[in-house]
Order: C-alpha cells, then sequence, then structure tokens
C-alpha cells in the first residue's frame, strides 16, 4: 500500500508572543515545527505499516526550502521517501491555490513514484491557519472521498476502517480507496525517531518540486494572484480586562462571596 | 461562478432528529444584517430528512428557506451533503453563504466551495461587510488566537465562511412566515462513497456534548491527576453542567480528549464557563473566551485567565469547590 502523507512547517503557535508596545506578533526565535496534526497523520500511516510492513510512506510538504528540515524530521520518525513543493510562484497562495497546487503535486510524484497513492493522510489543521480546509480540498481536486477528524485508520481489504471524532462520541467510517483522510488528535502520543533513521535523514536528499515541475498547471490559479480570499487587515485581539476579584481571608469565604455573587446575578 | 441574486444564505445543519443544529439558526441573526446590507434576501437552506423542526426554525427567521429532503440526507456524509448544496447553489446563485463550524459544517465547507471554485473563510468569529468594496469582511482568529485577519473574497461567489458555534445569540423568533421552496434534488447512492459502520456514544456514557452545553465547568493542570477532577465534577453536576479541560490535562492523561476545550479541542460559549486550575494559555482562551460568564479559580493571582474572568477567585480550588457545591445545593434544596 502506499500513503501519502501531507505536511506543513509551522511555526510552534505556543512560543508566539505579542509584543506588548507594538502590539505585533514576536516571530523572531519562535522555533518552527511539523504541525502536530500532521505528526498524527504520519503516526496513523506508520501504524498502517506496522501491520503491513509492504507499505510506503512519502511525505510531502510545500513551503520555503528551510521546510526541509520538517520533512526530515517526518524521515527520521517513519516516512520512505519525502518531497518538497517550493516555488517562488507558490508563494501566497490561500487554501485553494495551495490545494490545487498541492493535487497536481500529488499526480506528479505518482508519475515520478511509478505507483498511484491508495490514501493521501493529512492533519486536520495547521495551527497556524487552523483553516483545516486543504485536506478536503485537496480531495475534491483529486475527485477523492474524504473522511476528515480521523483518530486512527485501519486497512480492510481495498477500503479504510476510520475511527473518527465525533461531537458526542466517535464512528467508524468505512471509505473505499483511493481516499483522504485528516487526523485530529489521538489517545496516544506519536514515535518517537531513531538514532538510526535520523542519521539517514541527515543524508537524505529531498528531490524539490519548483515552478517549473507541473506544466500543466493553470498559473492563474495559483499564488497570491490566483487566490480567491485576500487578507485585508489583521490586528491582535484587544486584551478582555478581568472583572471582579474575589480574595477574602479563607477559601471557605471566598467561596461564599462568589455564591452571592453569582445568585445576586441570577446566574446560578 | 456569477452570483445570479444578492441573498445571503445560511446552511442550518439538522440533527439525524430533524432539529436544527444550534449554529445554524443563531448565523440568521447576523445573516439578517448582512443581508440587508447586501440589499438580498436572507435565505435557509436545510437538508435533512424530514427535518420539520429545523424548517419551522428557519422559517420563523429567514425570507425564504430552501429544502431539499430524503433518506440519503438523514446521517450526513460529504459525498450527499456537497453534491446536494452545490447543485442548489449552482441553480439559485446566492452572493455569500454562511455554514457554521461544526465538524460537519467543516467538512462540508471545503468540499463545496472548492468544486464552485470560491474563496472560504474558516472558523470565523465576526462578520461584516466591507464598506469599501460592499464585500463580507470575515474576520477570525490565526496563530491559534494570537492574531485576528479580516479576509475577503472579491471576485469569486459565493463568497462563503465558516462561523464558530456560539459567537451569535439567536433572535427570538415569532411566525414561521418564510416562503419555502422544496426542491427535487437527490443523490445517487453509488455517489455516497462513505459508509457509517458504527456510531460509539462515549465510553463513560458521560455527556461531553460541550458545544450544546449552557454550563461547563473545566479542570486544568491545578486539579493534579484524575482525582482532581472529583471537585470539577460534583460542581458540574449540582449545575447540570458537562466537564471541560485545559490541553494540559489531556496531555497528562487525566481525562479523554472529548473534553478539551480551546485551539486543538472544542470552541464553547456556554452561559456559564468555570475554570478551575487553569492558567488560560490563549489557547484555551481562543476556545471559550465567547463564554458569556467566566469564572476562574486559581492559586496564582496573575494566571492570564482572570482577564477574561467575569468573577476570578484567587484561591485554592479544593477548598472553593465544596464550600461552592454545597452552598449551590442547600439553595436548591
Amino acid at each position: 500500500m502506499n500513503i501519502l502523507v501531507c505536511v506543513k512547517q509551522v511555526p510552534d503557535t505556543t512560543e508566539i508572543k505579542i509584543d506588548p508596545v507594538k502590539n505585533t506578533l514576536i516571530r523572531d526565535g519562535v522555533p518552527s515545527i511539523v504541525n502536530p496534526f500532521d505528526g498524527y497523520a504520519l503516526e496513523a500511516a506508520a501504524r498502517i505499516k506496522d501491520k503491513n510492513p509492504d507499505t510506503k510512506i512519502v511525505v510531502v510538504s510545500m513551503g520555503p526550502p528551510q521546510a526541509q528540515a520538517a520533512l526530515k524530521e517526518c524521515l527520521s520518525i517513519a516516512a520512505d521517501k519525502a518531497y518538497l513543493v517550493s516555488g517562488r510562484t507558490f508563494g501566497g497562495s490561500d487554501t485553494l491555490a495551495t490545494s490545487y497546487i498541492l493535487s497536481n503535486a500529488v499526480k506528479k510524484i505518482e508519475e515520478l513514484e511509478g505507483a498511484k497513492f491508495d490514501a493521501i493522510f493529512c492533519g486536520k489543521q495547521a495551527i497556524d491557519g487552523d483553516t483545516a480546509q486543504v485536506g478536503p480540498e485537496i480531495a475534491e481536486h483529486l475527485g477523492l472521498p474524504q473522511v476528515t477528524y480521523g483518530l486512527e485508520a485501519e486497512l480492510d481489504g481495498d477500503m479504510l476502517k476510520v475511527r473518527k471524532e465525533m461531537e458526542d462520541g466517535a464512528a467508524i467510517i468505512g471509505v473505499k480507496m483511493p481516499c483522504v483522510v485528516t487526523f485530529t488528535k489521538p489517545a496516544w502520543d506519536p514515535r518517537y525517531p531513531t538514532i538510526k533513521r535520523k542519521l539517514a535523514a541527515n543524508r537524505a536528499k529531498i528531490p524539490v518540486l519548483g515552478d517549473d515541475a507541473f506544466p500543466e498547471i493553470d498559473v492563474t490559479r495559483i499564488g497570491l494572484k490566483g487566490s480567491p480570499t485576500h487578507v485585508k487587515k489583521t490586528f491582535v485581539p484587544q486584551k478582555k480586562t478581568g472583572g471582579i476579584k474575589i480574595k477574602e481571608e479563607t477559601n471557605e469565604d471566598s467561596a461564599k462571596k462568589l455564591f452571592t455573587l453569582l445568585s445576586d446575578a441570577s446566574i446560578i | 461562478m456569477e452570483a445570479k441574486t444578492k441573498d445571503l444564505w445560511v446552511f442550518v445543519e439538522t440533527t439525524e432528529n430533524g432539529d436544527p443544529k444550534n449554529v445554524g439558526i443563531e448565523l440568521l441573526t447576523p445573516g439578517r444584517e448582512l443581508a440587508a446590507k447586501q440589499g438580498g434576501k436572507l435565505c435557509a437552506v436545510v437538508i435533512g430528512c424530514g427535518a420539520d423542526a429545523a424548517i419551522n426554525e428557519a422559517a420563523q427567521r429567514a425570507d425564504v428557506v430552501y429544502v431539499i429532503d430524503g433518506p440519503e440526507f438523514k446521517t450526513y456524509t460529504t459525498d450527499a451533503y456537497a453534491n446536494a448544496l452545490v447543485a442548489l447553489v449552482e441553480k439559485y446563485g446566492p452572493t455569500s453563504m454562511l455554514i457554521g463550524a461544526t465538524n460537519n459544517g467543516r467538512d462540508l465547507g471545503p468540499r463545496v466551495s472548492c468544486r464552485l471554485k470560491t474563496g472560504l473563510t474558516a472558523d470565523c468569529t465576526g462578520l461584516d461587510i466591507d464598506e469599501e468594496s460592499g464585500n463580507v469582511a470575515w474576520t477570525r482568529p490565526a496563530f491559534g488566537g494570537n492574531l485576528m485577519a479580516t479576509i475577503l473574497c472579491p471576485d469569486h461567489r459565493p463568497q462563503i465562511g465558516t462561523v464558530r458555534p456560539g459567537v451569535f445569540k439567536k433572535n427570538e423568533g415569532g411566525e414561521a412566515k418564510a416562503e419555502i421552496i422544496r426542491e427535487d434534488i437527490h443523490v445517487a447512492a453509488e455517489d455516497i462513497r462513505t459508509q457509517v459502520l458504527e456510531v460509539i456514544k462515549e465510553m463513560d456514557a458521560e455527556n461531553v456534548d460541550l458545544e450544546g452545553a449552557d454550563i461547563i465547568v473545566s479542570g486544568g493542570r491545578g486539579v493534579g491527576g484524575p482525582e482532581g477532577f472529583a471537585p470539577v465534577k460534583a460542581l458540574a453536576d449540582v449545575l447540570g453542567g458537562v466537564v471541560g479541560s485545559s490541553r494540559a490535562a489531556v496531555d497528562a492523561g487525566w481525562i479523554a480528549h472529548a473534553h478539551q476545550v480551546g485551539q486543538t479541542g472544542k470552541t464553547v460559549a456556554p452561559k456559564l464557563y468555570i475554570a478551575c486550575g487553569i492558567s488560560g494559555a490563549i489557547q484555551h482562551l481562543a476556545g471559550m473566551s465567547g463564554s458569556d460568564v467566566i469564572v476562574a479559580i486559581n492559586k496564582d493571582p496573575d494566571a492570564p485567565i482572570f482577564d477574561v474572568a467575569t468573577y476570578g477567585v484567587v484561591g485554592d480550588l479544593f477548598e472553593v469547590l465544596p464550600v461552592l457545591t454545597e452552598e449551590i445545593k442547600k439553595a436548591r434544596a
């Protein structure tokens, strides 16, 4: 079985701070990481490979040349092969343009690998943009069925059985391959890289699919100009000012005061 | 595609019982304002199977309700819903469309917008009309809530956005006087490429419908361990609320991810949110700061959670919660 895992290199948003004077994001010194949800997608692929050792896992990322680091990390964890999609004309793409480029990359990689992908795994969303759109849009561009909010996936003949997170529990969804599955956070932690894989990953040469890699692509649908959505402005959300603070002599008194305030305001 | 009307559509998601999901009805409130500014009608779209309750709720608040009804729409599937909604959009050509950012809404939105080759803005928390251009100005958080962005989709129609549940309030409603237009749109079984093989309700049979809850009592790192959720749960029980948690407590393995509130969990906006031992990382605040009333209980007087709290108790949750629970019990006895 061949699985393609799409990954994005993102700033670690838990490390982002706001410049209190300029009221802007401080991005300097913020570490770049593999988007955690993409890590869960890679782990889901690795778990299929654990049970089906003839599985090949290919990872692809679209981004600047530095995104190679994210791909090498995936190689050191579980991926067999990596491709970077990187070109000047791709910059500024919104989700529709990004997914269009990636769907072209899927076809190109299939050509280069000489095999079709049975499944394309993505993270549910990237933690910088939080849109959750690129996975389903890749599926649409390629005309494939999709399952979103996956927790784990199991091979069952020509089908994948995906455990999907629902608002009130979970469901097992059967989907015929080829298909796209996006993954959310499962109950387990993804595996760590091994030293041996890490050394091999460091030496790996990662092929780059650049501006001229897709002769058939419609250039009016890529990059900033080919994107239907535009950012009009960005701003730092206003901090709410706190309300009433309660700190009485004892915790018991504080609790009683809270109760009185809440009942007086008819909240409870 | 070109818009054929100036109408604004709201997709009203239905449950298997035919009830509307709250967010669909909520969105008819800002939808009314946007439709007026766009100079078009406010239309609701109800796709389901015998969803009379949803149709009625929508008809109380919209000018037109488009109904697509059939057994293939009883349970949500991407293919059935996307095919039906795209066919409807292509027939009537609205200028803009709002979809609730539920799991299904976020599954459907990108599929539909991509097929229509138009833009989609995800997870909006603010909606307006851009004065300069007349386009919808979609405002949404990014970078884990550290930054807000306002997005326009100037040249493609319809302009589509998913909007977080709980941001807008349902209006009162009234007489169901919208025009009901039933469409004969069906999706063949072979075009639906996924099937629900099994539905698993929460193992512990505990209520985790955080998004529909009026009261949520959440525990964080400060509860110290799985047993620390006992006083949290006791308070939730006496209030008829649901137990939530921060990411720290989930990562520590003290409680299941289904309970997690925040950027990588659920976005909630209950009437009352009680945060116990939660410091208030921006990712957590992004998921709950829309709550009507926020109570924070934390030992650290400088915890950022106090910045968003309506009432903040500086103290030990293990001493505060039992007293509070007892007081409520007494008052209700």
